[in-house]
């Protein structure tokens, strides 16, 4: 992974002086809170609803052992005792004072990390799929240029005060596990036919209140360009992306309303005349970020009988290789998702306990390396199946081996009223009651791959509209109201879910979506056929009857 | 008051507000509106111009006048408000703007230098813990950036092309 030199050392740690500067001046009342604000957002502090929010940066959600240990220190000494993994790849802490925030800093910058961007009107972390460097069905690893991005968009002087926040994904695979198509910019890493490596471009995907999917704007960008391009993109948005209304402020919004095609030739234009000084990537630059994210060098491991003899014997075992261990590039060898999504619990959240098992079952099997994927859950990319056995139980015994990854249980909800100040229902608990509805293994293996997503309002933080099965929740009259959405997809099929009807109430809304499920489990043309593929072949409208027509079949 | 090359300094040029009587001799900043209506009133005038632009406002509906004018006002109506970083990267790097640009309005502490690593050379500062914090420790100035800007600065050290440290 990548290792911060001097220079990067050194910026951070200006960053973190100034930072303390602002918050002793905020502290003696010679900043407003209003003037504080754009500081405070630029270092990933909010002001929640209990408390000052602390967002730590995880560029594309790559860690080591040493900084998850740092993480669960933190937890430990300045928060509650956990922290909240967010669906950009971070770590969020809930209950920091703001006096410590500079001192949470500097022991971020000891293990290289920051707080830099993760909110704001600016470029975020950039995110990646999760399992880069490791996929078996990878094209080319997307970190470096993920990397290369990070860096070129930190504090970027003509940049930092955009009409709203602006998120890129780069993914490198077949298969799309970073949602570039929901993105301000999604990069999907492709070859030409000559077979050089270089960009498909989109722009103006987004979820929130508009949900809209991005356009492709670029068949091809040489990597070369990279930063030219994205420079010209972000360049046409700051100048003409709406600042009357902040609802209608993402890219999206001037995507759509001034159509693909101005949007592609004022971009083309600005392409074309900016100098390229400073911004041109050459070749041997890209090799050298590359290197730092070389696959490792993994020892050929034979075919494990032991594994297999486990498998066999041990049903739980047998679960958690089926829903949490994927292919990895390497035979012998898997990509194992470690799910914070314990049956009942809150989607995302780990003990400073949990943290410090999961860096030293890393450490010991899997290189020290660990992922945060935007679905809430971490990633360990190199693990032989021979050790799967050990990892499996070494995670069990900290309550992390939850076989349920891609299943109905693993659901991502933002923190919705329990924390959030813009929230208008809460998350947090109907994503628990349905994760123990179908908290039988058996059962949410059998109902196969299915992703509920759930935000608590219409911002959109939880994803909801990218959800095989999405929740919204909203507040009518005081009464807090939960509207599903169904066919959402955030994949290289991306597509947005169309709403049911009529939303439910907090008491009704579990109930509603054992409808869904027990309709899918009807439709499907066999086990094989998983809820979207059905969604997409039958159309809603068998849904809205088993949703809204149920009564009639039951009085009968 | 007007901070420029890390110091308050007097300023030769007046703002001309809309609606007010037609310039006397001297540095005079008229709105951009104004001068587009009565520019050929200047024709055989050297007095030297200055134009105030509203964000939002392209550089095409100047750009013949860019060399007649020695200083261009981009406007902050409210600090988040940020389309005047883009314009003043643009009159540098596209269009060779080689006057003063100046940035009048809601300007903070910790946006001068990132104005001045787009092109900007002068700042009016109206907000008085602003003057105060400038007069006794002048403008946030740090020293490694990851891409390439105007002002004061050279290529790093290392291998990244866009990398710069502040000389």
């Amino acid at each position: 992974m990548y290792r911060y030199d001097e220079f990067d050392a050194g910026f951070v740690k200006e960053r973190v002086d100034a930072f303390r500067d602002q918050v002793a001046r905020r502290l003696k009342g010679e900043l407003t809170e209003e003037q504080f604000r754009p500081h405070r957002l630029m270092n990933g502090l909010y002001l929640q609803l209990h408390a000052y929010m602390l967002r730590v940066a995880v560029p594309y959600g790559t860690l080591d052992s040493r900084q998850m240990r740092k993480l669960a220190h933190i937890a430990r000494v300045y928060d509650k005792g956990y922290g909240h993994f967010t669906t950009r790849q971070n770590i969020q802490y809930n209950w920091p004072t703001l006096a410590d925030t500079p001192a949470i800093l500097d022991e971020l910058a000891s293990v290289e990390m920051h707080a830099i961007q993760t909110s704001g009107n600016c470029i975020r972390n950039v995110t990646a799929d999760h399992f880069a460097g490791a996929a078996a069905d990878e094209i080319d690893d997307p970190r470096p240029y993920a990397e290369i991005l990070r860096q070129w968009s930190s504090i970027h002087p003509e940049f930092s005060f955009l009409p709203r926040k602006f998120k890129i994904a780069v993914n490198g695979a077949a298969r799309d596990r970073a949602a570039i198509q929901a993105h301000d910019i999604g990069l999907q890493i492709v070859r030409d036919a000559q077979g050089e490596i270089g960009f498909a471009v989109y722009v103006g995907g987004g979820m929130g209140r508009t949900p809209m999917i991005a356009t492709k704007i670029r068949d091809f960008l040489p990597v070369a360009d990279l930063l030219a391009y994205t420079q010209a993109i972000v360049r046409v948005y700051n100048l003409e992306g709406r600042r009357d209304n902040k609802y209608k402020a993402r890219i999206k919004i001037l995507v759509h309303e001034k159509g693909a095609e101005w949007m592609r030739a004022a971009v083309e234009a600005e392409f074309a005349a900016a100098p390229r000084v400073g911004i041109e990537l050459p070749a041997e630059e890209v090799a050298r970020i590359k290197a730092y994210f070389a696959p490792p060098d993994l020892a050929p491991r034979a075919h494990s009988l032991a594994f297999e003899a486990r498998r066999r014997s041990d049903p739980a075992f047998a679960a958690f290789v089926a829903s949490n261990i994927a292919a990895h590039r390497m035979d012998g060898y898997g990509i194992v998702t470690i799910s914070l999504k314990p049956i009942g619990g809150a989607p995302g959240d780990a003990s400073a306990d949990q943290m410090d098992a999961v860096a030293d079952i890393a450490e010991r099997y899997a290189l020290g390396e660990i992922r945060v994927s935007h679905e809430q859950n971490l990633v360990l990319p190199h693990v032989a199946l021979e050790d799967a056995p050990a990892v499996f139980d070494a995670l069990a015994a900290c309550g992390l081996a939850t076989a349920n990854a891609g299943l109905i249980t693993d659901i991502i909800a933002c923190p919705g009223l329990d924390y959030c100040a813009l929230a208008t229902a809460r998350s947090i608990p109907v994503a628990q009651r349905i994760s123990q509805r179908f908290g039988d293994t058996a059962r949410a293996r059998d109902i196969g791959q299915l992703k509920i997503k759930i935000s608590g309002c219409i911002n959109a933080c939880g994803h909801h509209h990218v959800g095989h099965i999405g929740i919204l929740g909203l507040e009518r009259k005081g009464v807090e109201t939960y509207q599903i959405t169904l066919g959402g997809s955030g994949d290289e099929t991306c597509s947005m879910g169309a709403l049911t009807g009529p939303g439910f109430s907090s008491e009704e809304v579990v109930d509603a979506i054992e409808r869904i499920v027990d309709a899918y489990r009807m439709l499907r043309t066999d086990e094989s056929e998983d809820f979207l593929t059905a969604y997409r072949r039958v159309g809603m409208q068998p849904f809205k009857e088993a949703l809204y027509e149920t009564s009639k079949g039951a009085d009968i | 008051m007007l901070w420029k090359n890390g110091a308050f300094v007097d300023d030769p040029w007046r703002a001309i507000a809309e609606g007010e009587d037609p310039p006397p001799a001297g540095h005079v900043i008229l709105p951009l509106d104004w001068w587009l209506q009565e520019r050929d009133a200047f024709a055989n005038s050297n007095a030297p111009i200055g134009l105030r632009v509203e964000p939002g406002v392209s550089i095409e509906t100047f750009l013949q006048d860019l060399g007649r004018v020695s200083l261009i006002a981009l406007s902050f109506p409210k600090f988040g408000d940020g389309r005047a970083f883009s314009t003043a990267a643009l009159l540098r790097e596209r269009h060779g703007f080689r006057g003063e640009i100046r940035a009048v309005g809601d300007v903070l502490l910790d946006q001068l230098q990132m104005m001045e690593r787009c092109g900007f050379d002068s700042f009016e500062i109206k907000d008085p813990t602003v003057q105060r914090l400038l007069s006794e420790r002048g403008a946030p100035a740090y020293s490694r950036f990851y891409q390439p800007g105007a002002g004061a600065e050279g290529q790093a050290d290392g291998p990244r092309p866009w990398a710069r440290k502040r000389i």
